[in-house]
């Protein structure tokens, strides 16, 4: 593909010139910034105040937030991960993610019927996040051959769109198959209620997210850091071309790519469904443009970006409407949580365009 | 070259297809008119004629997908049972209005205004609909398909749009009704529930942003207010299927901090079901009542919020028939359950109503011709339905009012019912407390 010619811009006249050098740009971005910071800080100073949330409460929003963002975390490792080696955006990962969430909970009814989730829930869940797995990686896998692979040399755009249009087909597929309605998804009884954990009293559900989570993103640094597999993945993101010279099977790796974004999915999907208790074909949809959203903020194609990245968003969903809004009285303050997700991710690629943890060059999707 | 070969097909094709098109156009429109009093040619909107044996077409707009598919498919059912009534029995026979059979065109209203919008334009461009049963859900009509149907002079009766705003005096469509209740009526019934029967001062409400819910929780207030009671805060969220999250807890905490005694969330499922579920999760939410509406009141509620479900208070519309339709309503139950299995919302019977209504007024204006075919005209058949005085129906003796409410003139019967013994989970079940108001006690106190 040969880039086309750019027109060379008019010479600037004199007075343009001394604009110029004014870093106009600059002092916008400050000014937006500044007075972001400062709305907030007077909301949550005017919050804290009223004093109508107690220290409790506080202390519970920032777990629950935690606990979603955890989510967000796993699914946002597969967007991630695949941009890092393919740089597309697989916008089909929601519903890898969904598709692992039905998957499981086929099994799920089936353990329950036998009575199974309730009597032995730890291996119930093991047994829900295995056949979540499978799912997802099968999905994901399938997705990666017959969607992406014959386009991999193709200009960028085109495997954009082709993920959209996955997206939409695997949505339907499930739709299809599975009919609209939200289903109940069984969960054990001893999910529900809390843990006390150093004196706080923590939800259960939220202590298996965050722990299953949190050992999955261990595990992922240490293959990723320490395999031979999980090098010649540093080595395909790096330069594809020079990977293969050094005799390293790229479609392997891209394969293995997806792959693990695939068990990620399935565990988050699980995790999910045990949380909330639901599955449907378009349950994949929200956490999936959230969880891209948590990637592009902690820098879209790092591990530990794509982590913080999510658990920042999970806590300012959570956080944020309480704090910054209950004090400048604004009715229905939790409607307008989004509005913190995308001032956030807006303000954080004004100043650091890789996002939190990326390089700082801006990159064209 | 084969090119010009398909594209000569194609251009055939396209040409029958717009002379078809004409055709059924002009069967649709004109004709019609042979000695009544009234002249088709003339009058505004015109009249639907349907030639001798041709079916009488009557679209449905309702929510027959997505989340709240229970309510539109229960009131798709209801439409169905009153065509099979039409002969007077229930047989899984369809019968006929005026000589001819009837024909149903099923569109989605997808819960939404997008569903109206779609839904109601498809409904309004064909001149061969009668009427329009529709729509499940408030947001759906109010300013979209009431009005893109209004328009062409098709009436629009809903078996289950609540929110007040949709007949109000300066926002109702002159070809809009309805045979569900007024929310002026639930909000009060609900209320007086909260106050009077529990003996509650503090509740917080959650909407969805739909005008039948926040119509709900703002009727809600101000009732309960003028009760004497305190609404200690008031939420909202967006839907899930508006792209809103899944995680009700931060809100839910947020509701805790200003200690209600109950919480009131006339919405939709899933998210009546999340939020029941949730509810139970957050430890400051300890002893504090949960209360849904009708909205909430559908199979998948129980379904998806498991035993949460337990103990969540739900209000919903009781058919009262008169003496003269009890026995029928049985049957209608018994029909239901026969040909569509579990009921999966409470508004059967008044689809069943709604259809029934505006079939009286067709048998009243139609007018045979000597060709036998039909003619009907759309101003005199929508005056026709406005009329309606005392009909008996399936939910009560209705009357319609001028602007559009088509309700029992003594009162509305709504019940609050405690889960799990909710008659779309067990069929049958009582309710705790019920209420009969008028719409003028509602509106006069309010």
């Amino acid at each position: 593909m040969a880039d086309g010619t750019t027109e060379v811009a008019p010479k600037p006249t004199a007075t343009v010139g001394r604009l110029a050098r004014f870093p106009l740009r600059k002092t916008i971005q400050l000014v937006i910034g500044i007075a972001v910071v400062a709305g907030a800080a007077w909301g949550a100073y005017r919050t804290i105040s009223l004093g109508t949330f107690t220290g409790a409460a506080w202390r519970d929003l920032v777990v629950f937030g935690v606990a979603q963002g955890a989510i967000y975390m796993l699914i946002a490792l597969g967007y991630s991960m695949v941009y890092g080696v393919l740089r597309m955006i697989n916008f089909a990962h929601g519903e890898v993610f969904m598709f692992g969430a039905f998957g499981s909970y086929f099994v799920a009814r089936v353990l329950n019927d036998h009575g199974l989730i309730n009597s032995s829930p730890v291996l119930s869940i093991a047994i829900l996040m295995i056949a979540g797995m499978v799912c997802s990686v099968a999905v994901a896998v399938l997705l990666e051959r017959v969607a992406y692979r014959p386009l991999r040399n193709a200009p960028r755009l085109v495997p954009l769109i082709t993920a959209i249009g996955a997206s939409l087909f695997l949505q339907n597929t499930a739709r299809g198959f599975f009919g609209d309605q939200d289903r109940g998804y069984p969960t054990p009884d001893s999910l529900g209620g809390s843990w006390t954990i150093l004196g706080i009293p923590i939800l259960r559900s939220s202590v298996i997210v965050i722990v299953v989570a949190v050992t999955m993103v261990a595990a992922l640094t240490w293959f990723v850091a320490r395999t031979k597999t999980g090098k010649s993945m540093r080595a395909v993101a790096e330069d594809k071309d020079i990977a293969s010279l050094m005799g390293i099977n790229v479609d392997r790796v891209v394969v293995m790519t997806f792959v693990i974004g695939g068990m990620l999915a399935g565990v988050a999907a699980v995790l999910f469904a045990l949380v909330f208790g639901l599955v449907g074909p378009f349950m994949g949809f929200v956490p999936g443009i959230k969880a891209f959203t948590a990637a592009v903020l902690g820098g879209i194609g790092s591990i530990a970006g794509a982590a913080i990245g999510g658990l920042i968003l999970g806590v300012l969903e959570s956080v944020g409407p309480a704090l910054f809004l209950t004090g400048l009285k604004i009715p229905g303050p939790n409607q307008l949580k989004d509005v913190f997700t995308f001032t956030i991710l807006v303000l954080v690629l004004i100043f650091r365009p890789g996002g939190i943890m990326g390089t700082g060059e801006p990159e064209k999707v | 070259m084969r090119r010009p070969s398909w594209f000569a097909v194609v251009t055939v094709l396209g040409a029958l297809s717009l002379v078809a098109a004409g055709c059924a156009k002009e069967e649709g429109g004109g004709g019609g008119g042979g000695g009544g009093a009234v002249d088709c040619n003339t009058v505004e909107f015109g009249c639907v004629t349907y030639a001798a044996g041709a079916p009488i077409r009557v679209g449905t707009l309702l929510a027959i997908s997505g989340s709240v598919a229970t309510l539109g498919l229960d009131s798709q059912h209801g439409v169905s049972l009153a065509i099979d009534y039409l002969d007077g029995k229930f047989d899984g026979k369809p019968g006929q209005l005026v000589g001819h059979p009837v024909q149903l065109d099923n569109e989605d209203d997808l819960c939404s205004k997008q569903g109206g919008q779609t839904g109601g334009t498809k409904l309004a461009s064909d001149p061969t609909i009668l009427f329009v049963v529709g729509t499940s859900c408030s947001s759906s009509a109010l300013g979209v398909a009431d009005k893109l149907l209004g328009d062409k002079g098709i009436i629009l009766i809903s078996p289950s749009n609540t929110a007040a705003g949709l007949t109000a005096p300066d926002q109702h469509n002159p070809f809009y009704m309805r045979t569900a209740q007024n929310d002026a009526i639930q909000a009060k019934v609900v209320s007086d529930f909260v106050y009077t029967k529990l003996g509650f001062t503090k509740a917080a409400t959650i909407h969805d942003e739909s005008p039948y819910a926040a119509g709900l929780t703002g009727g809600f207030k101000t009732f309960f207010e003028q009760a004497g009671g305190t609404v200690t805060d008031e939420e909202a969220f967006t839907t899930i299927a508006g792209g809103g999250s899944s995680d009700f807890k931060p809100l839910l905490t947020s509701i805790a901090q200003t200690k209600p005694q109950l919480i009131y969330f006339p919405d939709f499922n899933p998210e009546c079901a999340l939020i029941a579920k949730q509810a139970a999760d957050i430890p400051q939410l300890k002893g504090v009542k949960l209360m849904g509406s009708d909205g909430c009141n559908a199979s998948t509620f129980f379904d998806q919020a498991g035993a949460a479900a337990n103990g969540v208070y739900l209000s919903s519309p009781i058919p009262s028939p008169g003496a003269s339709t009890s026995g029928l309503l049985d049957q209608f139950n018994a029909a239901y359950k026969d040909q569509f299995g579990k009921q999966t919302a409470p508004f059967n019977a008044n689809a069943f109503d709604a259809f029934n209504v505006v079939a009286a007024a067709v048998k009243k204006v139609a007018i045979e011709n000597s060709d036998g075919s039909v003619s009907i005209p759309r101003v005199a058949l929508k005056d026709a339905v406005f009329q309606t005085k005392d009909y008996a129906g399936l939910t009560g003796t209705l009357t319609c009012i001028s602007t559009g409410d088509c309700q029992a003139p003594l009162a509305v019967n709504i019940g609050v019912y405690l889960s799990p013994d909710v008659p779309t989970n067990k069929p049958g079940s009582e309710p705790i407390f019920n209420e009969t108001i008028t719409l003028e006690d509602a509106l006069g106190s309010g």
